[in-house]
């Protein structure tokens, strides 16, 4: 039986705008000690998806469907059992390493918190351990430095201190929300890098949840492409980076820059992510999408297996996809204007663009290790 | 952090000095004086009267003997309208009584609304957060001189089971309806500054890696949320603790309990010189301090805060 299964999972948020869907119909599951990409632009989905399955959905957000973790249901699960299965079974961390952690607490008291509550240990033996998971991390004079506040660390090693804190209790299953979106170019290796080692050494599963293909090309087994709050597109990393069978898929792989060919501009997929509190009858992504035909409009195709351990969801011929055979004329986007195009209709692209460079733009004013 | 204490106190020094001289200038710059009644004076008792306080002095030597008397003897001087009575017995004898019933009414105010405000935020948006929303509300539209009277209507007149004015230190039914009257207004204040930041900090982010450490929510909310929740509440308290302790013209007059909060007034309409000044002083010198003290718990609530 796998670890985690995850059945129609849907989440629905009530807003003064109305209901939003932001992510409807989602079943995956996740084996022992895999790795599982879950990659989409910012508003897929993605990451109130993986909020769903740790029971964080913000308070005016609902989750419907079954997801199963080691033998329990815990979806809408009795606070108890969730807060047993949180920390110790599954543990989560987070995109934004300078806010996530508490500012008013010293990382000692933050860290040994989960072991006396989780584990009944004792406040000494709790950082003592704490301590070690921090040698684990690779954090230079934890011993010291476990004293400290927060602010006191750089993003890169704030990061660190969340993997630690996840990591204390051995939990089965790591959930990284964009673990390395807000970090710099070398930090964000590094983390991935530390990341797949402790997955390995603790024979822990990961779910990756990114807009980052370059990232998951690294460290996944297999990969979920979500668009819309759907997944559109599952299957081993290989099969899907050589021949994706979706067109957001192929349009996201296109448009990482190469290094290896020169003279070419950089492709991003024209147009925007769809609105999810009015959802579009058909296929989310038709409007934007190159091998689009009338039906498209109209019905949302679902995700079906077309090889084993791939599937999509899709209108358009797999070999139509797969040779290129365009029906739609799309407007090109110039890359060179994309620099005077206002901020709020710059963002969508710049998320498509930036997906799979090794480096996306970090937020300025973040402190290198 | 002790440096910054002393540093503070330091500078409090010449705060004071300054508050004193302006206030004596503006007291003396006021029309009228002590001795203007409805009944002019014989200039020669006024010019007597005025000898003897030494208002014929030059301003600049009235402040100077003043600082001296304070300074050297701590003395207050007599007061201009009652003179068989100096000052330092008038706030020894007003100033625990406001500071009894005001401290009671600020714990009062702070439990209830700090517990009202957590309650709101936790309960967001159910009928316990419009139940509190609306207690404060209630609260807040009715000011103190209304809240007075209406108290005295049903625990005194109807009731008739609190007494209706006056003060005793041995009795603490005389103590229930001047605590209610000041807090309440105060604690509506307390409660909405609590449920908004409350509110908040429960939304940040690092609430959620709390509960993702698979805390309870009770640990949540008492070790995670609720110290960076106080800071504003905080803030606030500061400048209130001191207007409750130095008490209310309001709570004074309709339950003729004595306090000082009667006497600043009635000085600053009397122009009793030597009182105002006093009680400017004494409340000059709270509001330093506990503003200092709110300085002093800034920094130890939040590390990020160094002096």
């Amino acid at each position: 039986m796998a670890l985690l299964d995850i059945t129609n999972l849907s989440v629905r948020f009530r807003t003064n705008d109305g209901e939003v869907r932001a992510v409807s119909d989602v079943s995956l599951s996740v084996e022992q000690g895999e790795t599982l990409g879950i990659v989409g632009e910012s508003g897929s989905g993605k990451s109130q998806l993986s909020f769903a399955i740790m029971g964080l959905l913000a308070r005016n957000g609902a989750a419907s469907g079954s997801v199963r973790f080691d033998g329990d249901e815990i979806l809408n699960a009795k606070p108890k059992l969730i807060n047993r299965i949180r920390a110790e079974k599954m543990a989560m961390i987070f995109q934004d390493p300078m806010t996530s952690l508490n500012p008013y607490m010293r990382v000692a008291d933050q860290m040994a918190e989960v072991l006396t509550l989780h584990k009944g240990m004792s406040k000494r033996e709790a950082v003592a351990e704490s301590v070690r998971m921090l040698d684990a991390v690779r954090i230079p004079d934890a011993k010291g430095r476990i004293r400290l506040y927060p602010h006191e660390f750089s993003g890169g090693m704030r990061q660190r201190v969340m993997i630690a804190m996840a990591l204390l209790c051995r939990p089965k299953l790591l959930i990284a929300d964009e673990p390395t979106t807000a970090l710099d170019v070398t930090v964000q290796a590094q983390i991935m890098q530390l990341l797949s080692d402790l997955r390995r050494d603790f024979g822990m599963a990961m779910i990756l949840i990114t807009h980052d293909l370059g990232v998951v090309a690294g460290s996944c087994e297999r990969v979920a492409v979500m668009y819309g709050g759907r997944i559109r597109e599952t299957g081993r990393v290989g099969p899907i980076f050589a021949e994706p069978a979706l067109p957001y898929t192929q349009g996201l792989l296109d448009a990482i820059p190469r290094v290896d060919q020169e003279d070419e501009e950089l492709r991003a997929i024209p147009g925007q992510p769809p609105n999810m509190s009015r959802p579009p009858a058909g296929c989310a992504f038709e409007p934007r999408c190159p091998y689009r035909r009338p039906v498209c409009a109209e019905i949302d195709p679902p995700l079906e297996d077309f090889a084993p351990g791939r599937a999509r969801a899709c209108h358009a011929p797999l070999a139509d996809v797969l040779a290129r055979r365009i029906t739609a004329e799309l407007p090109e986007v110039d890359p060179i204007a994309a620099g005077d195009i206002p901020e709020a209709e710059a963002i969508p692209r710049a998320a498509v663009a930036g997906a799979g460079v090794a480096g996306t733009p970090s937020a300025p004013g973040k402190e290198a290790e | 952090m002790f440096a910054f204490i002393l540093r503070r106190l330091a500078v409090a020094v010449p705060t004071l000095l300054l508050l004193i001289v302006f206030s004596f200038v503006l007291m003396s710059l006021a029309p009228g004086g002590p001795f203007t009644g409805e009944r002019a004076l014989p200039p020669a008792v006024l010019a007597n009267l005025e000898a003897q306080y030494g208002l014929n002095d030059p301003l600049w030597l009235q402040i100077w003997n003043y600082l001296v008397s304070i300074v050297v003897h701590f003395d207050f001087g007599p007061s201009f309208v009652y003179p068989d009575r100096t000052v330092n017995q008038l706030i020894a004898a007003g100033f625990p009584v406001t500071l009894t019933y005001g401290g009671l009414a600020f714990v009062a105010a702070v439990v209830v609304g700090v517990a009202l405000g957590v309650a709101a935020a936790i309960w967001h948006n159910t009928w316990l957060d419009y139940l509190a929303v609306g207690i404060s509300i209630g609260a807040q539209v009715l000011p103190n001189f209304v809240m007075a009277p209406l108290l005295v209507l049903v625990f005194t007149l109807w009731y008739r089971v609190l007494p209706g004015g006056g003060w005793s230190f041995n009795d603490p039914s005389f103590w229930i309806m001047p605590v209610i009257a000041l807090s309440t207004s105060y604690m509506a204040s307390i409660a909405r500054i609590t449920r908004s930041s409350m509110l908040e900090v429960l939304g940040s982010n690092h609430i959620r890696t709390a509960r993702a450490k698979g805390m309870p929510e009770s640990r949540v909310i008492i070790r995670h949320a609720l110290k960076p929740a106080m800071l504003p509440v905080i803030s606030y308290l500061g400048p209130v603790f001191v207007s409750m302790i130095t008490g209310s013209v309001v709570i004074d007059i309709y339950f003729s309990t004595g306090g000082i909060g009667k006497a600043f007034v009635d000085s600053a309409l009397n122009r009793d010189y030597a009182v105002m000044m006093g009680v400017t002083i004494l409340i000059g010198t709270l509001t330093i301090l506990f503003n200092l003290l709110v300085d002093v718990l800034y920094a130890w609530i939040d590390p990020k805060i160094r002096y």
